[in-house]
């Protein structure tokens, strides 16, 4: 029966090209504009860490003075250097590494290069195994590297490419700003989006190419990024000469807690500590703390740019309008052909089958439409990618987002459709054959 | 059903020719066509909410990115510079930079900033207007840096500009402020119009203090016009400055300012640049750009989007007036008959071109009163997600019309094709 309907409703479709062509194109534009803003959207709101991100949690408290305060104040977005090293120290969760982003100036041995200045990270030592850095050769550093302040330095595949043609060049030397370095792990391509254990640096495709332990660098005074919250008398520093003051909020620290007691646990660890604080002088504020996993992180970041969710708000208006126009164009149509369809009920066809039948023919715009719409959806990511936004490298279409085009497309015309089906076959036989 | 839409175009034949008369048979005819009729009145509801709205986003994002900066912008070129090994004194190397800047020929000034106005990153301090007061008062852009004035061809309205003996080196302030000590406080500076009427409404500001931090006071001694900060994201704010007279060091973060005439400018950066590298060879130069690339950079996501927008409204548009083509093409061919009946009773062509166009024009007119409503209530729900003002009544009318217009251009084919069925149709049956 579906082949009969599928033929009967290509036959009518090929009769009134137009009309057909008109519905396929505004089911085609709708679906392609808001399939690329779903999809920017889709990939900007993806999480970085799939099947980590849970375990993996961004403590905060409060060391600010007394200025400013108020019932619900939230605590600074990042932590000071004496706290983080605290936190870092009592190590009460399973990992942690305190990091914090900066940029230093490659000198390579061959003369083939002037030297060149990359993005740093500089962290701790469980950063990698926390966040599922792979490596392709060698491995991170210590703990006790950490506190002895080594020149060890982790490399991207992208830098070992560069300068050693993608050899295997752990155990070689590297100058870095003077310094000489041993370099311990070439990590693979690893690049999480968004860039969330520090979104002050940069949201999306924002990659380090050199990890180095945090003291070695504090030590070697290597140029920091990212911003700074100061209270009291704290100043931001400057570059080489001082870093920001102790009553200034500047690194990132982040814990592994790989269950929500353990978190509980964590967050009630914080409290105390903040109380400990308190107690000693250096805290005035009452304990305010916060503990979030990652996702509620990003979200809490607003990582996504507004614009990027206006522009999904505005697709979807857009798809709105053209299915309306479509169900008008739907509606003529059915509509036109009245006396076909009073025949078939004459001749026996219940309403059921001709509504059916109605939708086959719907069903066959809403499959073309989605077809010409997953076109313009592949243009207008092309465009996308084109424009200079930092995210716009990552738009692309996955295997998901095609199926959610098609189904769209599917369910858009179907629905456009049920209204001028239903008015279609109620028309009453007698009458429209009467009035032939 | 005939008998009425009929009895209905006799009727309007029969009596004297009266514009307001005609509105009859077409509201009579509407009447028994409900569903096409809401659905169309839909469409153009939706698309004057969508419209109208749309073109005031547009229109906020073209008044965001021509903000004034309050600089000579197509005279100014930026270089950032970084050392591989920090020199042994950062303040005499940025002297000794910034000596060799200002003999380059064709450069008018040479300054150095900690920030540029629409540069993205940004320096910011917390204004107080008494040390002791529990609560910051706003939030304003601290410019630190040489000859800013002369450099970035500042307007000083008030006062006077910051004299060379003022200057003190960054790392000094920063340590005496490590150990709480206030030496050296007040220092002189300069505040953005801007800043200046949102501290002291109707007031001189000259002499007026402010704290930064509970012992780093600063006493305004000129006032610039504007001065837009690093990271202008919201009008209001958008002008709140202040310039502090601070030697900074060289380091990748300040950028060398160099004034010269618009025509010079790849010139002198490029001039620039060698002297630089003649002084340390080994330095990285990490930026070298005109102030309209800055500019044009700070701005490229709300042009972006507003192309977008732009884009949008265009399709929507289009599609709707296909569409309108589309359904009066088969209300046309569905009404043959009676069009020509209407034709043999007399009608003109004219007539029956009118009566389409009216159609059309009252259905557009009944969508756009149902638009008004949907345009205001997208509005609110704008302002209550997006930082946006509510919108002017004035884009209600502009809408109205261009949903006229299209709607008129789009109805004319069927319309004349309409005109054109001759009478001799109503002899013949379907």
């Amino acid at each position: 029966m579906f082949a009969y309907y599928l033929d009967l409703a290509l036959r009518s479709l090929k009769r009134n090209k137009v009309l057909t062509a008109l519905m396929v194109l505004a089911i085609a534009v709708g679906i392609g504009a808001s399939m690329t803003t779903l999809t920017v959207l889709h990939v900007l709101s993806g999480d970085p860490l799939p099947g980590k991100s849970g375990e993996l949690y961004y403590p905060q408290i409060d060391p600010q003075d007394a200025r400013g305060m108020m019932p619900g104040t939230l605590p600074p977005e990042q932590v000071t250097l004496i706290d983080g090293m605290n936190l870092l120290r009592a190590k009460r969760a399973d990992r942690q590494a305190l990091m914090e982003g900066g940029a230093v100036p490659i000198q390579p041995d061959s003369s083939a290069f002037d030297p060149f200045y990359v993005e740093a990270r500089y962290t701790t030592a469980d950063f990698f195994a926390m966040f599922d850095a792979p490596f392709r050769y060698g491995h991170g550093w210590s703990g006790a590297d950490d506190e002895a302040h080594a020149r060890d330095v982790v490399i991207t595949r992208q830098l070992d490419d560069k300068l050693f043609n993608g050899a295997d060049s752990t155990g070689r030397a590297l100058r870095i700003g003077g310094s000489t370095f041993r370099i311990v792990g070439v990590l693979d391509d690893w690049r999480p989006n968004p860039h969330f254990y520090d979104l002050g640096t940069g949201s999306y495709d924002y990659y380090e190419q050199v990890f180095m332990p945090l003291q070695t660098a504090l030590e070697l005074h290597f140029d920091r990024n990212g911003s700074v919250d100061c209270w009291g008398n704290g100043t931001g520093g400057q570059e080489g000469s001082a870093y920001p003051s102790p009553t200034c909020a500047w690194l990132q620290f982040w814990v592994e807690l790989d269950s929500p007691a353990k978190a509980a646990a964590y967050k009630q660890f914080l409290i105390h500590y903040s109380e400990e604080q308190k107690t000693l002088g250096r805290f005035v504020r009452a304990p305010n703390v916060q503990l979030r996993d990652l996702m509620q992180w990003l979200d809490y970041n607003d990582v996504v740019p507004s614009d990027v969710r206006l522009q999904a708000w505005l697709a979807f208006g857009f798809l709105l309008v053209c299915l309306v126009n479509t169900v008008g164009l739907m509606l003529a149509k059915f509509m036109r052909r009245s006396g076909e369809l009073s025949v078939r009920r004459a001749l026996g066809a219940s309403r059921r089958a001709l509504f059916a039948q109605l939708l086959t023919e719907s069903g066959v715009i809403g499959i073309a439409g989605g077809a010409g719409g997953l076109l313009l959806a592949l243009l207008g990511l092309w465009l996308v990618r084109r424009r200079p936004s930092d995210y716009a490298a990552l738009a692309h279409l996955d295997p998901e987002m095609l199926a959610v085009t098609f189904a769209l497309a599917l369910g858009a015309s179907l629905l456009a459709g049920i209204l001028p089906a239903w008015r279609a076959c109620n028309v009453s036989p007698a009458l429209q054959l009467k009035s032939q | 059903m005939a008998k009425r839409s009929l009895a209905a175009l006799l009727e309007n034949k029969v009596r004297p020719k009266n514009s307001m008369m005609e509105l009859q048979p077409i509201l009579s005819t509407l009447r028994r066509h409900k569903v096409i009729l809401w659905l169309l009145m839909l469409e153009i509801a939706l698309i004057c909410a969508i419209v109208c709205n749309g073109v005031f986003l547009v229109a906020q994002r073209m008044q965001h990115m021509n903000m004034p900066s309050g600089i000579a912008e197509h005279e100014l070129v930026q270089i950032q510079q970084a050392p591989i090994a920090p020199p042994p004194d950062r303040y005499a190397r940025a002297r000794e930079d910034l000596a060799t800047l200002r003999q380059i020929p064709g450069v008018l000034a040479v300054g150095m900033s900690n920030q540029v106005p629409f540069g993205g990153s940004s320096s910011n301090g917390n204004v107080m207007l008494s040390p002791t007061q529990p609560h910051q008062t706003l939030s304003a852009a601290e410019y630190f840096g040489e000859n800013l004035v002369q450099t970035l061809g500042l307007h000083l309205v008030a006062g006077r500009a910051l004299r060379p003996d003022e200057y003190v080196d960054a790392d000094v302030v920063i340590k005496a402020l490590a150990d709480g000590s206030d030496k050296g406080f007040p220092m002189p500076m300069l505040v953005s119009q801007a800043l200046a009427t949102r501290l002291w409404p109707q007031q001189n500001p000259l002499g007026k203090l402010v704290w930064l931090t509970p012992k780093a006071s600063f006493r305004v001694v000129g006032v610039v016009a504007t001065l837009a900060r690093a990271n202008a994201y919201r009008t209001a704010t958008a002008q709140y400055s202040m310039i502090i007279p601070l030697h900074m060091g060289a380091d990748k973060d300040q950028s060398y300012l160099l004034r010269t005439r618009p025509q010079d400018r790849q010139r002198v950066l490029a001039a620039a640049v060698a002297a630089l590298r003649r002084i340390d060879p080994a330095r990285v130069i990490t930026h070298t750009r005109t102030y309209d690339q800055i500019r044009s950079d700070y701005f490229r996501d709300d042009h972006a989007m507003a192309g977008i927008l732009v884009s949008v409204i265009a399709a929507v548009l289009l599609v709707t007036g296909l569409g309108i083509v589309g359904l009066a093409s088969f209300w046309v061919a569905q009404r043959r008959k009676q069009i020509g009946i209407r034709r043999a009773l007399g009608a003109t062509r004219a007539d029956i071109l009118h009566y389409f166009q009216t159609e059309n024009f009252l259905i557009v007119t009944f969508g756009i009163v149902l638009g008004m409503v949907l345009a205001y209530g997208l509005s609110l729900w704008l302002m209550a997600h997006y930082e946006l003002p509510r919108l002017p009544l004035s884009y209600l009318p502009i809408g109205a019309i261009a949903l006229w217009l299209i709607g008129q251009i789009a109805v004319l084919g069927p319309a004349l094709r309409a005109s054109h069925v001759p009478p001799v149709v109503a002899t013949r049956s379907v």
